[in-house]
């Protein structure tokens, strides 16, 4: 028996080894690593605050930042922050327009602003490689990237662990936070700039078009597994961690696209968390209903 | 325990925007004292505790609050999905005296445990809050209130939507609170509530009445405070008062 095992786990610590051996691959590893831990924890914020389209929104919008950026030639990061306080300035003028609603405003903003970096990056004109922005390049990280998203990644974490209690109670009664001496304006405020920095981070490993997926499905996942937010924060990175490897595993080995394997990688733990804690809340309920008498139903079953 | 004043409003106007939504309140809580707030929703009830929390700046007249002050908001308000168990929305509490910015110690745990063995939640601190009970959820934003030390609580509602067992023991909480030198007040629009209280304070954007029920509750006073004739019925020997119909669809109240 031992024969066959021993085989095995040596090929498949082979399998698990060989892409480490090259330096790009282990420079995406790092990078997605360090996604992962800024963009779980965000993201159990991002579900529970609601700002998911707000996220999207933000990615979407500073495109044309970022392919202004690679044709001029400036660091991406730059044109990308620039192309965020664009977005947010043009959905705050047009939300301002009365026979605009607040929802109409964000769509029509992102939508040009998005068309508009596509037009450019999609341009005959353009250098290619261009089209890599909407889907990112986490194989092509330079070192600036890397201790870009070091430094974004420690920044998000001290920020969220000072700002844990005010976002929890914010978060739980926005209306009686005032009267525990906290703004929810300034920490709505500090959770955008924050997420305005983790997409920023992340579009350069994904592209924009797929850099939410791990800034909003391994929180989402998360939330679906456990009921405390401490272990939530910590699960979502791991979750995000997870994904991420997985991804480029399966990129390296199935020659796929590394940016929608990745992607891909978060939406199969959703929908596999998703999956079983409905198989969990199935059993659990048959069992409720034809469990032995005097058995425990949840309090707020039994309470108004 | 020796009586102090512990609110005290003169000529108090309050609103947004720079437009009064309450004004010519005057009144004063003292220690050990539970004072009913009576209105009709958009009445001034919640503007008035959001001045007395130092949330709103009076617009004329005077506010002073000689103590800590908490309010207790209504559990509506609360989101029952989220991920807090009844200890971390008691330990929310110390937020004012520590500042947002640090987490809580193993001392501030502590009281925040007392504070819901106080209201009788003790066994139930992890338990996720959306899984209590209306009854014991009120009661673990009282506990919220409690560790924050206050001495002036201002409960909005806290009967709304809660059966009779569960009101029962938040009644009997609140008797307790006021026994110990705390000031309550209830904001309520259910007249028969009102009528339980040492005092009751009568408002419909401004002050109508302010004294003991038995002295205040009158036809006339109520009136004016939910803005529309009282229907008088008699019900088993007892005058029963029912409030316009355009109040009742907010559940609750209409007897009294």
């Amino acid at each position: 028996m031992l024969d066959l095992i021993a085989p095995a786990s040596a090929s498949a610590w082979h399998a698990l080894a060989d892409p480490w051996a090259q330096a790009i691959v282990r420079r995406a590893f790092l990078e997605i690593g360090l996604i992962g831990l800024l963009g779980g924890p965000l993201g159990c914020w991002i579900v529970f605050y609601g700002l998911s389209y707000s996220a999207e929104s933000l990615a979407h919008g500073l495109f044309p930042g970022l392919v202004v950026a690679a044709l001029t030639g400036i660091p991406l990061v730059i044109g990308g922050a620039a192309g965020l306080v664009v977005a947010a300035l043009g959905i705050a003028i047009a939300g301002r327009v009365p026979t605009i609603g607040r929802d109409a405003a964000v769509a029509i903003v992102i939508t040009t602003l998005f068309g508009l970096g596509a037009l450019l990056a999609l341009s005959p004109a353009s250098p290619p490689g261009i089209q890599g922005l909407l889907f990112g390049d986490v194989l092509g990280v330079s070192d600036g990237d890397l201790v870009f998203a070091a430094a974004a990644a420690a920044v998000t974490a001290v920020s969220l662990w000072a700002l844990q209690r005010a976002l929890l109670a914010v978060g739980f009664d926005r209306g009686s936070a005032p009267s525990l001496g906290i703004s929810p304006l300034l920490v709505d405020a500090a959770l955008l700039v924050l997420l305005a920095l983790a997409i920023l981070v992340t579009v350069q490993g994904l592209g924009n078009l797929l850099a939410l997926a791990m800034l909003v499905a391994p929180g989402a996942t998360a939330a679906l597994l456990v009921k405390r937010f401490g272990p939530m924060l910590w699960l979502a990175a791991a979750l995000a961690i997870a994904a991420g490897f997985g991804g480029l595993y399966a990129s390296y080995y199935l020659n796929t696209a590394a940016g929608a394997s990745i992607a891909a990688a978060t939406v199969v733990l959703y929908a596999g968390a998703a999956g079983g804690s409905w198989i969990v809340r199935s059993v659990r309920s048959r069992r409720g209903l034809g469990g032995p008498v005097g058995a425990r139903s949840p309090e707020y079953a039994r309470m108004p | 325990m020796a009586e102090a004043v512990l609110v005290e409003c003169r000529g108090l106007a309050v609103g947004y925007n720079g437009r009064p939504a309450l004004r010519d309140v005057t009144f004063n809580a003292d220690t050990g004292e539970r004072i009913g707030v009576l209105g009709p929703n958009g009445g001034g009830k919640t503007t008035l505790f959001r001045a007395l929390g130092g949330e709103l700046e009076p617009m004329s007249g005077d506010v002073k609050v000689l103590s800590r002050c908490a309010t207790v908001p209504q559990t509506e308000r609360s989101r029952l999905d989220y991920p807090v168990s009844a200890l971390d929305v008691t330990l929310m509490g110390t937020i004012p005296l520590r500042g947002w910015w640090r987490h809580p110690r193993r001392s501030e745990r502590a009281s925040a445990r007392e504070a819901l063995a106080a209201v009788g939640l003790d066994g139930l601190e992890s338990r996720t809050f959306g899984e209590l009970s209306g009854g014991q959820r009120q009661r673990v934003l009282v506990a919220r209130a409690l560790v924050q030390d206050a001495r002036v609580l201002l409960l909005d509602e806290p009967f709304s939507g809660m059966d009779v067992a569960s009101a029962q023991r938040l009644s009997e909480l609140i008797d307790r609170l006021a026994g110990e030198g705390r000031a309550v007040l209830v904001a309520t629009h259910d007249v028969e509530q009102a009528r339980r209280w040492d005092r009751v304070l009568c408002l419909n954007r401004r002050q109508i009445a302010f004294g003991p029920p038995d002295e205040v509750l009158t036809m006339q006073v109520l009136e004016a405070t939910h803005g529309g004739t009282i229907v008088e019925l008699q019900e088993d020997g007892e005058h029963v008062a029912v409030m316009p119909a355009h109040h009742h669809h907010e559940g609750g109240g209409g007897h009294a």
